[in-house]
């Protein structure tokens, strides 16, 4: 990982941009010939990498692997194979109903270059009856990590250099050995992260295959992959200092690894390795599998290049589908060059339109319901007051009728007081008439 | 000749007489193996696992020859959507006289799928099919050449890469386990350190009795046999499920050609009991439990099916006369 230092010093790190975009965009805008000048002596400014080196010892660099691979095939073995350390695994079930995703983060640390590594596993790939959604987990976390970059980046108050980037830098697909050719999960998966993360593809479990079963197997893998326009990771060959060695790689791909932490003791040295009866096979053997060479390619040559291609490629096709969806455009209807502030201010315009037409729309409903509402309650009270009015007419005519009646009725007892004491005198008369005429007899 | 002169036998001529009591059956055996080195043999063996796990190898391995000469193995892509086919191979081969007919049922696709649900199906499909083939036959009225094409045996093959059984697994055993003998076996052996293959065994023996998986048991060796053969029976139930190897290649190893699988760090040699469980795979299966698994095929799983099938006619609404009249001709014939 030393030789970590010598990578950063080589290419341009993307943080070299920010310091100088300005003169970037003057450049692109108006290109002018800029000639070139020879120094009367030492200046000095040949120092600019050791100190942008030095910069970037003192923040420490960070890496994100994602590991894909059915469970059980070695993913967590070889992770603690290549950093020499032990990370925290624990064996997963074959019974996931779906395909999830654990990550952990680790601070490691050699000569004096901080690494903040974080190991992604896939947990439950391939097991399930019905693998047709596998792949959208993986998707996602990969898309939430760019979304999460691309909202630090948009906001108003940022830190993108205390931001932890999280953004995946490589992917080891884990290939099981069978020595045909790729599953046809491997092949749809692969499809789908090509464009979002660099894909390795490494041969898992290699020391179950012959060296010429090997060849043919690489020779297959390749091809299916090529006739399918699966862009794998390519080692970049720009550089001259490494271009060689990226060549010769690039022709052993993919990778055919056996992992191990078990050390057995090989002459009178203490190997990683794995003991069988007929044999030992040795992880550090170039001979025995590629374990050298992956651990070459991914940690000591290309760590920094495969973070400059998450960045600059894979990070910006995100972010421009992600602003396009939103709306946004570089060029404007008559191809003019339209900035972000533009469309931003544009797109604020629309919004704020948008939301007073609707206030006002809003308003208008509530005034029409206030006045419906209105009429409704007038049309009740009025229908109220003529059901009043009934009701007392025809309390009145009642009463009128009572009367009537009390009337009659008083009448009546009236002629018949009077007969009554009109027959009450006749009577006492007549008793009066008897009681002379009976008194008359008896004389 | 009556009852009773048929059993006395006539004593072979000797002067001193010993032999007056022989009364000669115990040469049955003799003109029972006689008979069926005439008759031949037939023997069905069904392989299924995923693509790439050597299953193809493994038969070769087994019966020495090369029954795959030209197949012709599907891309990745071709396999998305990939059903599951039956393949038949039959050949003839022979041994010391005894003639031997193996089909060996191959199906490709199993698992390779991108969606798997129910992959199992064609396979239960065939194995029916075969037996209602045979219950057709056996009912019929011309019996002579009745074709015995039924599975004998089922070699599932379980890929080592793993920690123990997955769903697919699971599912297919439980699919196939009251049709066929199933006999689970660790593919690839050769990836698993001794230690490895021991705590895998233990984990699948532990899942197949949690999943209730009935998987072929062999039978109990009689309690007269000697100790020798009591311990190697037991040293054989002990290791089940086999992880095996397959070769197709001779390779020359401690001074002999042997079938092997050469690597830079050592040869795996297919037939050393201390580098996988070929030896005793090929002992069960071939030399000597061949026919008990064509016994537990005919007597326990081609009488559920026959018995199941049966009673779905019998209690069916339309059932033909026809049928039942077969049905009962051949229960007559049985009970004769």
């Amino acid at each position: 990982m030393a030789t970590f230092l010598n990578e950063v010093w080589r290419t341009r790190s993307y943080s070299n941009q920010d310091i100088c975009p300005k003169i970037n965009a003057s450049s692109k805008q108006r290109p002018r010939r800029v000639r070139p000048l020879s120094l009367a002596g030492h200046v000095g400014f040949d120092s600019l990498p050791d100190q942008l080196v030095n910069k970037s010892i003192c923040q420490g660099f960070c890496f994100n692997i994602l590991c894909i691979g059915e469970t059980g095939i070695g993913k967590s073995t070889l992770m603690d194979t290549l950093f020499n350390t032990n990370f925290e695994n624990f064996e997963s079930s074959h019974f996931e109903p779906q395909v999830k995703l654990r990550a952990q983060t680790y601070d490691l640390q050699e000569s004096n270059v901080r690494l903040r590594l974080t190991v992604v596993n896939t947990v439950g790939f391939g097991d399930q009856m019905n693998k047709q959604e596998s792949y959208q987990p993986v998707v996602d976390y990969i898309d939430r990590q760019f979304e999460s970059y691309l909202q630090e980046e948009l906001k108003i108050k940022r830190s993108l250099h205390n931001y932890h980037d999280s953004r995946v830098h490589a992917c080891l697909y884990f290939i099981s050995p069978s020595g045909h050719s790729l599953k046809s999960l491997d092949l749809v998966t692969m499809k789908k992260l090509d464009s979002k993360v660099n894909i390795i593809p490494v041969i898992a479990k290699a020391d179950t295959i012959s060296k010429s079963e090997l060849h043919k197997f690489k020779i297959k893998i390749m091809s299916e992959l090529v006739s399918n326009g699966v862009q794998i990771y390519q080692f970049p060959l720009d550089d001259e200092t490494v271009a060689k060695v990226n060549t010769t790689m690039n022709g052993h791909l993919p990778f055919a690894v056996v992992g191990s932490t078990e050390e057995v003791s090989v002459g009178n040295k203490m190997v990683k390795a794995r003991q069988y009866p007929w044999g030992v096979v040795q992880v550090e053997n170039e001979n025995h599998c590629d374990f050298v060479k992956l651990r070459e390619m991914l940690i000591c040559v290309n760590m920094e290049d495969l973070r400059e291609q998450t960045h600059t490629r894979h990070y910006e096709l995100y972010r421009r589908c992600k602003l396009e969806e939103m709306g946004f455009k570089d060029t404007g209807p008559e191809s003019k060059p339209v900035s972000l502030q533009q469309t931003y201010e544009a797109k604020r315009q629309e919004f704020l339109v948008e939301l007073q037409k609707r206030e006002d729309e809003m308003r208008q409903m509530f005034v029409q319901r206030v006045k419906e509402k209105e009429s409704e309650l007038k049309e009740a009270e009025r229908e109220l007051q003529s059901r009043f009015e009934q009701l007392k007419r025809l309390h009145a005519d009642e009463k009128a009728a009572l009367e009537e009646k009390k009337r009659l009725l008083d009448e009546d007892q009236s002629s018949f007081s009077k007969r009554r004491a009109a027959a009450q005198l006749l009577q006492a008369q007549s008793l009066t008439a008897n009681g002379k005429k009976d008194k008359d007899r008896k004389k | 000749m009556t009852a009773n002169s048929r059993y006395r036998s006539r004593a072979p001529r000797s002067d001193d007489g010993e032999e007056k009591d022989y009364v000669g059956f115990a040469t049955l055996p003799n003109q029972v193996h006689r008979k069926s080195v005439k008759k031949g043999f037939d023997f069905t063996l069904m392989v299924a696992g995923e693509s790439g796990l050597g299953k193809s190898t493994l038969v070769n391995s087994l019966f020495l020859t090369d029954l795959h000469k030209d197949r012709k193995l599907l891309n990745a892509e071709e396999r998305i959507s990939q059903t599951v086919e039956i393949m038949k191979h039959t050949v003839d081969i022979e041994e010391k006289g005894v003639k031997l007919k193996l089909t060996i049922v191959d199906t490709p696709g199993f698992g390779d799928a991108v969606n798997n649900t129910e992959c199992w199906r064609a396979v239960t499909d065939y194995i029916d099919q075969q037996f209602e083939h045979y219950f057709r036959d056996e009912s019929g009225l011309n019996r002579k050449n009745i074709q015995d094409n039924r599975v004998h045996c089922c070699l599932y093959f379980i890929p080592p890469f793993g920690h123990g059984l997955r769903p697919v697994d699971i599912e297919f055993m439980k699919a196939l386990q009251d049709k066929v003998n199933v006999v689970p076996l660790i593919a690839k052996a050769d990836c698993l350190t001794p230690s490895e293959i021991k705590k895998l065994k233990e984990r699948l023996r532990e899942e197949i009795d949690k999943y209730g998986i009935k998987i072929y048991q062999f039978p109990d060796c009689d309690s007269d046999e000697d100790e020798e053969f009591k311990r190697q029976d037991k040293e054989l139930k002990e290791s089940t499920p086999f992880a095996v190897i397959g070769s197709n290649t001779v390779v020359e190893a401690r001074g002999q050609r042997v079938r092997g699988r050469l690597y830079p760090w050592g040869i795996v040699e297919v037939e050393n009991p201390a580098h996988c469980d070929f030896v005793k795979l090929r002992t069960i299966l071939i030399r000597t439990h061949m026919h008990d698994l064509k016994d537990i095929t005919s007597d326990c799983h081609y009488e559920n099916y026959r018995a199941q099938c049966i009673q779905t006619m019998t209690s069916s609404p339309d059932f033909p006369s026809i049928q039942l009249a077969n049905i009962m001709h051949g229960a007559l014939f049985k009970l004769l």
